[in-house]
């Protein structure tokens, strides 16, 4: 049988994905595709929750990272139709070109 | 540790504010699907919930004590933060009737979605788990990032919205990695057990610091501070001028409470390493967003900028650490709450339709067409500035005194330069009212301000007035409250 894989490698693979997600978020220039990188970075979130939980022997972390999906869910309904609202009137999804309020 | 899971019934009451306004909010919603014609009666119904959770939360205070497995604690600290949210809420609703009406926008969802944010900021006011912070936040903030977008046909509004759902759920879910890191290295999600935990176990600093460290990111750009305060002004001036003053006062000062409280129990035996970073912070946010200020030429976003300024000033008093610095960030996160409203409030009246006239030229001559809205203004303005007899004076006064009291001399004198530097774009707004003349010839006469309008203007004034004027009786509650954060 094979060992068990340790806490530390779910940890590096959590870090791993935040940083993309992070990454994405910075350098990304379609709108949703900044979006998507939230979500990532979510998912992180998710993977740390549940790993910690399975480590700590408790099932809270699993809870939470159930209520992160609600909340994600909540805020990806909400951000697609802002995001819809936004294409609407501009015909655009470029994140430079949404940018009319400077000095 | 679970063992009854039945809260009891003194628990739910403890946390009625927030059913009430859930409750009102569905109801909202639900007449607003059946109603044909007139929308503003919604607008009063969110007015009696408001006023029926303030009513429960001063109930709960003076039976306070914590409620479903310790998730949430009414103390003094956090019955303040809710009643000061509600009052926030209350003035933007009455602020925006005629708003509403003039943009052709009356529907039931704007009074509907400033119940449920409020819900969330009541959330945060009082919860002392990581888990209720988090779901306080989002609630918080999905309707905001509605709200923000509320005129969905104007483009700037659009963009507000957009950016502020962008940069706040990126935020967030920095915010969430921390809280995911803080279990895992305490085992608890509970500020006091994560304090007890970090004392006595033996995690290493390093990962504790990276933990707080998320945190701190995603609080500070929930409150817009330095270097996290690049949305701060696209969205304040994007969004609707009602819906910017809530979102200045309210959001803001909840999102205040729970960083106080989350780094003054959780972190405070580590408060050596964190509080130089808070002090740069501080001393960053107040220059960014006043040398910033000084070169706008748009109302709002002049603001918008003061508003990032102002925060610096509560971070000065998140510096001192002590119970004062806390009781006077309370005092001044309320003055600051009423002349923010007071003054978006006014701006809300002056830009008339579509907002097209939110230029600092387009007040030129104001003092003579409206006598009684310039000296309103005059009033929230010299509060910003800080002037005495108003709230904002007694606000930095009591800020610098706790900042001197913890021995900050320089992060003092560095505050005062600052608020002296505000005093210039302040100042600017004053001269356009009463010392320019009309640029073009004929400018459209405003229509009287509706009697809603009026009376949050006033209510907001007269309550920085008495701010400035009995400071004492607001300060002595916060001090008291403060006591378990030194």
């Amino acid at each position: 049988m094979l060992p068990p894989v340790p806490l530390s490698w779910y940890l590096v693979l959590s870090v791993i994905l935040f940083a993309l997600g992070v990454a994405g978020f910075l350098y990304r220039k379609s709108v949703i595709t900044v979006f998507m990188s939230i979500e990532l970075m979510l998912n992180a979130v998710n993977l740390s929750f549940v790993s910690f939980s399975y480590e700590l022997k408790r099932v809270d972390g699993h809870i939470y990272s159930f209520f992160v999906m609600v909340v994600a869910a909540a805020e990806a309904a909400v951000g697609l139709a802002i995001i819809l609202t936004v294409f609407k009137n501009r015909g655009t999804l470029q994140i430079d070109e949404v940018d009319s309020m400077k000095l | 540790m679970f063992g009854n899971f039945q809260p009891a019934s003194v628990e739910y009451l403890r946390f009625l504010p927030e059913i009430l306004l859930s409750a009102f909010g569905i109801i909202i919603m639900m007449l607003e699907a059946v109603s044909k014609g007139k929308r503003t009666y919604l607008g009063v119904i969110a007015l009696i919930g408001i006023a029926a959770a303030f009513a429960a939360n001063a109930w709960a205070y003076f039976n306070g004590g914590p409620a479903f497995q310790n998730m949430i604690l009414i103390d003094g600290y956090g019955a303040f933060f809710r009643g000061l949210v509600l009052v926030v809420g209350f003035l933007c609703i009455l602020a925006a009737f005629s708003y509403l009406e003039r943009e052709h926008a009356q529907t039931g969802e704007y009074y509907a979605l400033i119940l449920f944010s409020l819900v969330g900021q009541c959330i945060l006011s009082t919860s002392t788990d990581l888990i209720m912070v988090f779901i306080g936040l989002e609630i918080s903030s999905i309707a905001t990032y509605i709200l923000a977008g509320f005129l969905r046909d104007d483009t700037r509004n659009n963009e507000s919205a957009l950016k502020y759902f962008l940069l706040g759920s990126f935020a967030t879910a920095f915010l969430l990695y921390g809280i995911a890191w803080i279990y895992g290295l305490t085992g608890s999600t509970n500020l006091e057990e994560i304090r007890r935990g970090l004392t006595q176990g033996t995690q290493p600093l390093v990962l504790i610091g990276l933990a707080a460290a998320l945190l701190f990111v995603g609080f500070a750009f929930k409150v817009s501070v330095a270097p996290f305060q690049v949305w701060t002004p696209d969205v304040y001036q994007g969004a609707a001028a009602p819906v910017t003053a809530f979102l200045s006062a309210g959001p803001k000062a909840a999102a205040f409470a729970i960083f106080f409280r989350v780094f003054l129990t959780s972190f405070r035996p580590f408060s050596d390493r964190w509080l130089p970073l808070v002090w740069g912070c501080a001393l960053a946010t107040m220059i960014i967003g006043n040398f910033a200020a000084l070169l706008q030429t748009n109302i709002k976003r002049l603001l918008g900028y003061s508003s990032i300024a102002h925060a610096g000033y509560v971070m000065i008093a998140f510096t001192a650490a002590s119970q004062i610095g806390t009781a006077a960030a309370m005092f001044y996160l309320a003055s600051y709450a009423l002349m923010n409203i007071g003054a978006f409030a006014i701006i809300s009246h002056i830009a008339g339709r579509n907002e097209r006239h939110v230029k600092l030229e387009d007040l030129a001559g104001l003092g003579r067409r409206e006598p009684v809205i310039s000296a309103l203004l005059a009033v929230f303005v010299f509060s910003l500035i800080g002037v005495p007899l108003t709230g904002g004076f007694f606000g930095k006064f009591y800020v610098f005194q706790a900042a001197l009291n913890s021995h900050l001399v320089w992060l003092t004198v560095l505050g005062l330069i600052n608020s002296a530097i505000a005093a210039y774009y302040y100042l600017k707004i004053l001269l356009a009212v009463y010392m320019q003349e009309p640029a073009t010839i004929a400018q459209e006469s405003l229509p009287a301000p509706a009697p809603s309008l009026l009376v949050a203007i006033w209510a907001s004034a007269i309550g920085t007035l008495f701010l400035g004027i009995f400071p004492s009786a607001v300060l002595s509650f916060a001090s008291l409250s403060a006591a378990p954060f030194r």
